[in-house]
């Protein structure tokens, strides 16, 4: 925002001759001839003289946008009380946003605008030339600073009372542990929550969202992929947010089954943990043709043949499995909870085996 | 002194404040204040702004905002989420968009405005660093300005986390996680932020208080002391004709100055207001309640949040397991690493410069980035650090649109973030010696005039001219960069004590990376330090003649 004063006049000669040229940080207008060196600088009251009829279309200009705020805010007002359709769908609101918002935006403009003309185009004020203040203080107010201290420390005999000094530290320190303290009960201790689901021997396997317990053969379409949930925990968004499982139908002939995890599938239907074991977004992607799950956050990639291994990514673990069976009714249960904590790294992870 | 009287009104209210608080002595000294001109100084206007701004919107919000995770079933005008389960968070946040008047615009004006928040406060830094702005005396208010730029991302990542839509939860549930892996006090963090497991039911009115009370609050009284400390130090300006350090020169406070900010900040709140009226920002309803169990494809976190996000996507898959403790390496390091680095980088800077230089001055004039070649360089190595992890935090974004592995993407990022910094950091410095190079030769031997000349000889040579005074003003505010004096050896050639030892090294290594590249613009003596651009006229080769290539 350099100043464009109409007044600086006709370019010198050798603004003429010479080519114009930028160097780097654009120098200030040339107003040496304004600068009031001699007549005071701060207090310097003399101003530009105007071009009385420039300035006089600057004032019409500045004034119309002005009166395009007032128009605006009166219209916004209008709008707001008047105009029936402001809310209820998304279509009233969209136009309510744009009618709105419209008004609001010409009303701030036409102020800044208006503003703008009247500093370039209306001041009169002159470019001064200020002279910083020192910012330290003169050295004999930091002695005398010096002799009040230490007087004053004489005075109150902090410095000679040892007792007093450090009973008032001793004071102090308890003190400063109250806040913490007060702390302690805004949640419950981690202990061993993190290491269990709701998961347990025979609960259903029940799809996310409608609770329907499923059988091998309601899931039989090869490639297929499902979210299902503990039975009972449907609506339980902490349970959910531990015990999510994906449910994928693999062809039982490509997959590498672990040791000791031969009879954790129904016929190719394996579960493993939604919760990423990064930072425990949901890894919901699934391609079909390679059986790689894909966590859209940070793109973990597991592959879902062999044990849902990292095989991409910054995820360190694989994800989960949970062991899975078929009850006497036929429907797919779990057959224990998962065997290791799901979801994040965290230090007490690999503590214990309860 | 005139002996005009204002208006009654003025007079009078000036008065009763006068003969209670000494109004006008103090008023007396600040109303013609000069603030210096420049289109980068109002950068940090911007930021002021629209923390005003968001200040406004955000209290409008508050007014039906339900900070609470209570379940409820929506009726609301929203048709498409009627009868969903959801929390009042999101219930409220869906109601001030469709059932209050203006809601809308108020919650994307409060987005918007918190976006140009922190995008003017980070180009305000850069503008601040590259132009060492940061110097003596200044070097508090540059960590204040950390500090609000610190506070500026968590009150950001917390305000959009608030409604408690999939995107917000999902946001939450990576905090959350990264809260987690931290070592030994991690799951403690985790249960106490939450008040139990997660999302749990405390969480989001928490979150509410800090938002709109806590932070608020520190920021406020943050922005607060950055703007009394730059009014009390009075602004950097660039060099140029008749100025000096030790004054300052432009348009006084009142009137020019005030209107003009007034303007400004009519041009800001217009500019918030027309991206709120036709950008959409957070359709919170296109994305539905938040569960832990669903996720979008392609979510992206706010832009300021994109360099964290980048970092945990990239980070190959550490993790050290030992006597039953986990560390999580690919969780921690992207987390605390980069944002540690540049933090902590830029909060010393101030204080290794001075160290590495001696330079204990006071200093108003900003530097032009070109004549500090060391500072620029390392300035723009941490820009591209920064801008690496950036772009690695929409890798998924850029292979869609690119058509190329994502895969790659990743491994790309993966040796960008090392290689790019230290290509900026070469290219820059070889720009600003190039630059100021070119500065003393303008200074020495002039501007090329467009005029061609035959020579008695048959050759034709264009006529060169001074520099103009004003732009000659601009070029000879170049500052020797100091060097530390060697004191080096005494005559038996025993370095000095000072100079000695692992600290005394760094500190001259420093120094000579301070210095090195220091083009003089001295009188008639160019002392290039040999770079190797021999081909190019040497800064003052002394003769004045007109004609540089004859």
């Amino acid at each position: 925002m350099t100043d464009n004063n109409e007044t600086n006049g006709a370019p010198s000669d050798e603004e003429g001759r010479a080519p114009k040229r930028v160097i780097g940080t654009p120098p200030p207008p040339p107003t040496h001839d304004l600068l009031p060196d001699d007549t005071g600088g701060a207090e310097g009251t003399g101003g530009y003289q105007l071009d009385e009829k420039k300035a006089r279309a600057a004032e019409r200009a500045a004034g119309a946008f002005f009166v395009l705020t007032f128009v605006a805010g009166i219209a916004f007002i209008v709008f707001y009380a008047v105009w029936p359709g402001h809310v209820g769908n998304i279509n009233r609101a969209t136009s309510s946003n744009y009618a709105l918002g419209i008004s609001l935006t010409l009303a701030f403009l036409g102020l800044a605008v208006g503003m703008t003309i009247w500093v370039r185009h209306l001041m009169t004020s002159k470019e001064i030339i200020q002279e910083r203040h020192e910012l330290s203080s003169p050295p004999e107010d930091r002695q005398v600073f010096n002799e009040y201290f230490q007087q004053g420390v004489q005075e109150s005999g902090i410095t000679q009372r040892r007792f007093l000094r450090r009973t008032l530290l001793l004071a102090s320190a308890p003190l400063g542990l109250l806040p913490l303290v007060l702390l302690r009960d805004l949640g419950p201790l981690p202990e061993k929550k993190l290491r269990h689901t709701a998961w347990k021997n025979g609960t259903r396997l029940v799809v996310d969202g409608t609770g329907q317990p499923l059988k091998a053969s309601d899931f039989n379409s090869p490639g297929g992929i499902i979210t299902v949930v503990p039975e009972g925990a449907q609506n339980n968004l902490d349970d959910i947010a531990k015990a999510a499982v994906l449910l994928i139908n693999l062809p039982p002939d490509q997959m590498k089954v672990k040791k000791g995890r031969e009879n954790w599938h129904v016929g190719g239907i394996v579960a493993y943990s939604k919760i990423c074991t990064h930072v425990g977004c949901p890894a919901a992607l699934y391609e079909q043709t390679t059986h790689h799950i894909l966590c859209p956050c940070h793109q973990s990639t597991f592959d879902a043949l062999d044990s849902a291994k990292v095989i991409f990514g910054p995820a360190a673990r694989p994800l989960p499995q949970l062991p899975i069976g078929v009850n006497s009714e036929g429907y797919l249960v779990a057959t224990s909870d998962f065997h290791e904590p799901i979801g994040p790294s965290f230090w007490e992870r690999g503590k214990s085996k309860v | 002194m005139s002996t005009a009287t204002p208006p009654k009104a003025i007079d009078g209210t000036i008065g009763f404040a006068d003969e209670r608080f000494g109004t006008a002595g103090f008023l007396r000294g600040k109303m013609k204040k000069v603030f210096p001109d420049h289109w980068s100084f109002m950068l940090g206007e911007i930021a002021l702004y629209s923390f005003i701004i968001l200040l406004a919107t955000g209290t409008f919000l508050t007014l039906w905002f339900k900070p609470s995770m209570g379940e409820v079933i929506y009726h609301g005008s929203y048709t498409k989420l009627d009868g969903v389960n959801m929390s009042e968070a999101y219930d409220s946040t869906l109601r001030i968009s469709f059932d209050v008047r203006g809601g809308l615009l108020m919650r994307q004006i409060h987005h918007w405005a918190a976006v140009l928040f922190l995008a003017s406060i980070m180009v305000h830094m850069l503008r601040v660093f590259f132009t060492g702005s940061y110097r003596k005396p200044r070097e508090v208010n540059w960590l204040i300005g950390l500090g609000l730029f610190t506070l500026g991302i968590l009150e950001g990542l917390f305000g959009y986390s608030l409604p408690d839509d999939l995107l917000s939860g999902t946001g939450l549930r990576i905090t959350q996680g990264v809260m987690q892996s931290i070592p030994v006090v991690g799951t403690y963090i985790f249960y106490f932020a939450f008040g139990g497991g997660f999302p749990g039911h405390d969480f989001i009115s928490r979150l509410y208080t800090v938002h709109v009370l806590l932070i608020p609050g520190i920021l406020l009284a943050l922005v607060g002391a950055h703007f009394m400390i730059l009014w009390h130090q009075g602004h950097t300006q660039f060099s140029g004709k008749n100025r000096t350090e030790k004054n300052v020169i432009g348009k006084p406070f009142f009137p020019v100055f005030m209107i003009k900010a007034g303007a400004f900040f009519m041009f800001t709140f217009a500019v918030t207001a027309l991206l709120g009226t036709f950008a959409q920002i957070n359709p919170i309803w296109l994305f539905g309640p938040y569960t832990p169990d669903s996720i979008t494809a392609g979510s992206q976190p706010d832009f300021y949040m994109g360099f964290l996000e980048g970092a945990l996507r990239i980070m190959p898959n550490w993790e050290t397991n030992l006597w039953g403790h986990t560390i999580p390496w690919n969780v921690l390091v992207p987390a605390l690493l980069p944002l540690g680095l540049i933090m902590t980088g830029a909060a010393l800077w101030p204080f290794i410069e001075q160290w590495a230089t001696g330079d204990k001055k006071i200093h108003n004039l900003a530097d032009r980035p070109r004549n500090a070649p060391f500072r620029t360089a390392v300035g723009m190595t941490a820009v591209t650090f920064y801008g690496m992890l950036w772009l690695a935090g929409g890798n998924d974004i850029l292979a869609d649109k690119f058509h190329v592995s994502l895969y790659a993407t990743t491994w790309f990022f993966r040796g960008a973030v090392f290689v790019g910094p230290v290509i900026a950091y070469v290219v820059t410095k070889r720009l600003c010696v190039g630059l100021q190079r070119s500065d003393a030769a303008e200074l020495h031997h002039g501007v090329e005039a467009g005029v061609i000349t035959m020579l008695p000889s048959g050759e034709f040579v264009e006529m060169h001219q001074p520099v103009k005074e004003d732009a000659e003003a601009v070029l000879r505010g170049k500052q020797e960069l100091p060097a530390i004096e060697d004191a080096g050896e005494d005559a038996n050639g025993i370095p000095a004590p000072s100079s000695r030892g692992p600290l005394g090294k760094a500190r001259k290594a420093l120094n000579n990376a301070f210095t090195a590249d220091d083009i003089s613009i001295g009188n008639g003596h160019g002392n290039g330090h040999g770079n190797g651009h021999g081909e190019h006229p040497e800064a003052g080769t002394g003769d004045h003649k007109e004609l540089s290539r004859g």
